[in-house]
This record gives structure tokens, C-alpha cells and sequence, in this order.
């Protein structure tokens, strides 16, 4: 099959250079959608190739890219600002493109740029990926030199600079809004929605926010047509998908492959299956604020509606895989920690209630659960699980797989509770393992 | 006092945003980079380049995990503690880190030489457990292996 994503990836892990890019096709589409199309043709391309956001919600992109108002009178500056940092808990794909092929999210980015008419564009990259950084960094700078980015691309008459914006680490720069705070310097408090970053975004500036995977799709569409990026896909969206596996499987690793493989391909052709002597009980489909799924219900396609049938999500496409020995409560407590951890503060059923639940569910954990503390659960989920009660989708997301646990472990935090500890550590020192 | 090239570097940086605010991020780290941490006087200087106030600054510069507003080691070791890590051996990891240092999560050794912290997910899951030292990262842990890496930062 075809990768368009992973294709050209050198197999010793280095980037490829400019001159290799190009060698495979690279800037070609670039280069003819100066040349031939207008801005609004290549919206329409993106738009009819039914490509969706790759950064967890799966907002469809030529229809984000439309929002943005160009022509005659239109506010000036435009930013294409691209979301590159990837701190969801378990996700690990975006880091494959930025280290082995900068240049075709370059040129994703100069294809978006030049859709909206924008005038500039960051890379806002998450700190903890210094390599990533570094490699970038050099392929901004071979673009500038070759004239890829800057003044007048291509002798065009489009114009674009490219920046990389290195973060320092918090997982709220990247919900879209606050990342917007972070980049101009601010806390990364998320802001009030509407207006949306397509109107009022970077310096109050219209501002197109999208997800590296995705921005990286976008050249293939560009040079292949809507059509055949359409038939990459197994399911009425376009395109591949970077797939991963973490947890004790064989494997782990990620994949580039049709959108919609399913669930149980993913981990046991790709990811090997399972470690020996383990039994695969859930996983979290994409990533830290995404629903459990059961095993049973593994044949599901991952796609971005597939998984509703199951009440879950599709995320960022990255499985983390829960082993009959790992304690599903135990497994939520560490989730619930990171939320509560990296909630912003800005409104206080987030915050007060985020710490509410990780500790309670270190109480139940450490055998200082009382029955009444799955009611506490409970109210966490009606009160911050539905969108709109809190100032941004951390607390919702974060409510995800605990809302899941408790559909489908109930038994196991009453167990917990009535024998006030973790029946798992019990069978772990049993067997001798610390 | 920061060092005049610090001073072009963080100069530097302010030029490819609209506004000198934006480069504080980069300037709090390029600070880091020479002194390890960001103390008072650095950040007061920086705000006073960038034309912000110092606690505005101070708002900025304690929201993000990498940037050190306390004394650390000459080496800073994050290690993982995010879900996949921990379902891949963090606690015991953990346990070896602290025993081995003689130090708890948070704590600095008393020859300076590390500080251990933990860290959200390093996007190194299929690698897990993971840590990073001085944002290099390293993956597959086990015990022998965290001792190999230790001894190699002096
Ligand atoms: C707390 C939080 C963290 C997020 N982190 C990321 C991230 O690291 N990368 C990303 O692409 N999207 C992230 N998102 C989603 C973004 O807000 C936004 O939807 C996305 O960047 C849009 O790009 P897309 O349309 O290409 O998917 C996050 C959302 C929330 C609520
Ligand atoms: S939901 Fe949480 S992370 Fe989002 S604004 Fe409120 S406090 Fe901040
Ligand atoms: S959970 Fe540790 S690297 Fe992702």
C-alpha cells in the first residue's frame, strides 16, 4: 500500500535533506499550486479529500482553512500556526515526521499558508523535543536558502516566513487557544470561544491552528488529487493514519495505514500482539483523554466515527494497551494525576475538581476508599464530563477515561474498597514482583 | 548579570515576532542554557529587555515544566511518569533513581551533580519507561541500564 506520510523515510532515522525531498517529489505541489491554482482551489482540494484534523477532535480541515477571510479589505496579517506539541499522554507520532521529514511539513505548511493567504507561520514545537527542534530548524533554513520560504516563493508572488517556536513544556499549550497565549508569551490560559483563532486569533490576527500529521497530508493531496488520497482511506474519510501502541505488547511502535484498520489489526499484526503469559483486558484508543474500549469490541475501525458505536474516541490514533496484571484503578489514578497536574487553573471545576478525583482515586487505590467515594467519582463525571462547564476540553477530556473505568471496572473500585487495598499489588507481591 | 552574548541571542529571537513578549519563553530558556536556572536577577534583567514587569514574567516562567525557577544540579534528570511508563516499570525505575542518588523525587544530590524530577509523558511511550537528562532521552530503561547512563554524567 501506499504511506504518503512514512514512504520516503530513510531507513537510518536521519531527515531527509532538502535535495532528497525533492528527489521524491518534494515542493512539487508546492510549485504547481503557484503556478496553477488559486487559493481557493486548493481549500477545495483539501476540502473534497475529506481530510480531518489529526490533533484528537477531527474537525474537518478545508473547512477550518474556508473560515479564514482573504481578498481585498481582508485583516492582514494571516498565520498558519502549526501544532506540534504533542503532550497527550501516550502519543508519539507527530515526533516521526518532525524528525524524519521536516520539509514535508514545511511544505504542508506553505500549501495552508498560501490556501488563506497568510503572511507567516510558526512551528510551536514542545520543548522535550530538542532533536525534533534541531532537525527543523535546519530544514527552515535550507528552505529559506532556496527560496522554498521568504520573499516572493518560487519568483511567485506569494510571500511567507517560517519560524520555530521551541515551548517548555506544559500539556495546555497545546489546546489551540491557549497556544496562541503561549506563543505570544502569556501564560497559556485557553481563551473564550467564540470568536475562533479563524477570525480572531494570533495578535488578534485571523490564524488557521492545525496538527503537524495533518498539515503533513496535505502535499499528497495536492500532488495526487483529492481522490486518490480518498482511496488511501478505508472509511468515508481521507487519508492514512499514523497508528501507535504503547503498553506491554511485543511491538510497540507506530504505523502508517489506511484510515480505519482496525483496533485488533493494529495490536496484533503490528504491534505483535501481546508480551507472553499477558491478556489484553482495554486499551485507550488515542491517547490519555480518550475512552477505554473492551477487548471484545476490538474489531471496531479506528476512525474519527467508528468508535462512537462504543462510546469512544479516536484521538490522537495512539492505543495505550491495559494487561490483565495492570490495575485498571491504579491506571486511572496515574491519568487523573497528569490532568489534575497540568490543568491550568483558570476555572475552578477543573482545577478543585481534577485534585478532587486524583485524590480519591489514590484513596481507593491505597485502600482508604470509602463506598460513598464512587458517588464523589460519579458527580465528577456529571459535572465536568459535558462541554461547556468548564473554559476549555482538558476537563472533559480528562473525564473520559474515568467516566469509561467506572462503566466498565465498577466491580473493581468496589473490590478495592471493601478489602481496602489493591487486590493487584496483593497477586504482585505474591508472585515476587516489586 | 546576563552575558552580552545572551543578550544577542535573546535580541535575536525577538525579531521574528511582532512583539518582544513573545521571545520570553526563548529567553528564559537561552538564560538556562549558560546558568543551569533562572534566578532573580536573570529574570528581572529579561523583563527588563523584553519590556514586560518580573512578575508578569514570573507568571509565564512558572507555568511551564522546563523552566527552573529554583537551584538545580549540573545535571537534570526527568523522568517519566505518565501512563505508558507507568504501566512499563516508572515505579520501579523510580525506586532505583532515588535509591541509587540518595534522593527523593525533587531533591538535588548533596555533590550538586544531579536533581531528579518527575515528568509528564516524553513521547517516548513505545520506549517506555523513559526519562530524559538535560533533554537528552533515553529509553527501555532497566536498572542496569540507568546505571550505565548515570555514570556518564559527571
Ligand atoms: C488540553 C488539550 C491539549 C491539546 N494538545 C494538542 C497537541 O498537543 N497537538 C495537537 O495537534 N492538538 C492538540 N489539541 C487539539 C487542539 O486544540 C486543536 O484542536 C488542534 O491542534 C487542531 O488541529 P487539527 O484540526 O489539525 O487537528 C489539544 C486540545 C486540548 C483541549
Ligand atoms: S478546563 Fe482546566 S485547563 Fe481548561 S481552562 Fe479550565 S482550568 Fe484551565
Ligand atoms: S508515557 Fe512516558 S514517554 Fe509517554
Amino acid at each position: 500500500m501506499e504511506r504518503p506520510l512514512t514512504d520516503n523515510l530513510r531507513a537510518d532515522g536521519q531527515p531527509l535533506s532538502l535535495r532528497e525531498y525533492m528527489g521524491c517529489g518534494g515542493y512539487k505541489a508546492l510549485g504547481d499550486a503557484l503556478r496553477g491554482l488559486a487559493p481557493a482551489d486548493v481549500t477545495k482540494a483539501v476540502k473534497d479529500s475529506r481530510l480531518r484534523g489529526r490533533g484528537g477532535a477531527g474537525f474537518p480541515t478545508g473547512l477550518k482553512w474556508s473560515f479564514i477571510e482573504t481578498g481585498p479589505g481582508a485583516p492582514e496579517p494571516r498565520y498558519v500556526v502549526c501544532n506540534a506539541d504533542e503532550m497527550e499522554p501516550g502519543t508519539f507520532k507527530d515526533k516521526v515526521l518532525l524528525l524524519g521529514n521536516p520539509h514535508l511539513l514545511i511544505e504542508g505548511i506553505l500549501l495552508a499558508g498560501y490556501a488563506v493567504q497568510a503572511q507567516a507561520g510558526y512551528i510551536f514545537l514542545r520543548g522535550e523535543y530538542a532533536e525534533a527542534g534541531r532537525r527543523v530548524q535546519v530544514a527552515i533554513e535550507e528552505a529559506y536558502e532556496n527560496r522554498y520560504v521568504g520573499r516572493n516563493i518560487l519568483r511567485s508572488d506569494f510571500s511567507f516566513d517560517l519560524h520555530l517556536h521551541m515551548s517548555a513544556g506544559r500539556y495546555m499549550c497545546g489546546e489551540e487557544t491557549g497556544l496562541l497565549n503561549a506563543l505570544e508569551g502569556r501564560r497559556a490560559n485557553p481563551r473564550g470561544k467564540p470568536p475562533y483563532p479563524a477570525s480572531v486569533g494570533l495578535w488578534g490576527k485571523p490564524t488557521v491552528v492545525n496538527n503537524v500529521e495533518t498539515l503533513c497530508c496535505v502535499p499528497h493531496i495536492l500532488r495526487n488529487g483529492a481522490d486518490a488520497f480518498l482511496k488511501l482511506s478505508k472509511t468515508s474519510d481521507g487519508g492514512t493514519k499514523l497508528y501507535g501502541v504503547s503498553g506491554k505488547v511485543k511491538h510497540p511502535g507506530i504505523w502508517e495505514l489506511p484510515m480505519g484498520t482496525s483496533l485488533r489489526e493494529i495490536i496484533e499484526e503490528h504491534a505483535g500482539g501481546m508480551q507472553e503469559g499477558l491478556g489484553l483486558r482495554a486499551v485507550i484508543p488515542g491517547g490519555a483523554s480518550t475512552e477505554f474500549v473492551l477487548e471484545k469490541d476490538l474489531d471496531i475501525p479506528m476512525d474519527f466515527d467508528s468508535l462512537k458505536q462504543v462510546k469512544s474516541r479516536m484521538g490522537t490514533g495512539t492505543v495505550i494497551v491495559l494487561d490483565d496484571q495492570t490495575c485498571p484503578v491504579s491506571m486511572v489514578w496515574n491519568l487523573e494525576q497528569f490532568f489534575a497536574q497540568e490543568s491550568c487553573g483558570w476555572c475552578t471545576p477543573c482545577w478543585a475538581g481534577l485534585a478532587w478525583v486524583a485524590e480519591t482515586l489514590f484513596a481507593i487505590e491505597h485502600g482508604g476508599g470509602k463506598p460513598e467515594d464512587l458517588d464523589i467519582l460519579d458527580m465528577h463525571v456529571n459535572l465536568l464530563g459535558p462541554p461547556g462547564h468548564t473554559f476549555c476540553a482538558l476537563a472533559p477530556g480528562a473525564i473520559e477515561p474515568l467516566e469509561s473505568a467506572l462503566r466498565h471496572f465498577r466491580d473493581e473500585f468496589v473490590r478495592h474498597i471493601e478489602q481496602k487495598h489493591c487486590p493487584y499489588m496483593a497477586r504482585q507481591s505474591a508472585a515476587g514482583v516489586e | 548579570m546576563l552575558s552580552e552574548e545572551v543578550k544577542r541571542k535573546i535580541e535575536k529571537e525577538t525579531r521574528i515576532y511582532p512583539t518582544k513578549q513573545a521571545a520570553c519563553i526563548e529567553a528564559l530558556t537561552t538564560v538556562q542554557r549558560e546558568q543551569g536556572w533562572v534566578d532573580d536577577a536573570a529574570l528581572t534583567e529579561i523583563a527588563g529587555l523584553l519590556e514586560m514587569t518580573p512578575d508578569e514574567l514570573d507568571g509565564v516562567a512558572t507555568f511551564y515544566n522546563l523552566v527552573f525557577r529554583r537551584r538545580v544540579g549540573r545535571h537534570v534528570i526527568l523522568v517519566c511518569n505518565s501512563v505508558s511508563c507507568w504501566v512499563m516499570g516508572y515505579d520501579s525505575i523510580r525506586a532505583h533513581l532515588e535509591q541509587t542518588l540518595g534522593i527523593r523525587l525533587g531533591e538535588t544530590t548533596a555533590d550538586g551533580r544531579f536533581t531528579l524530577l518527575p515528568i509528564v509523558c516524553l513521547g517516548a511511550c513505545d520506549h517506555a519507561p523513559a526519562m530524559m537528562i538535560d533533554l537528552e532521552l533515553h529509553g527501555d530503561l532497566t536498572a542496569e541500564k540507568v546505571d550505565a547512563i548515570l555514570a556518564r554524567y559527571v
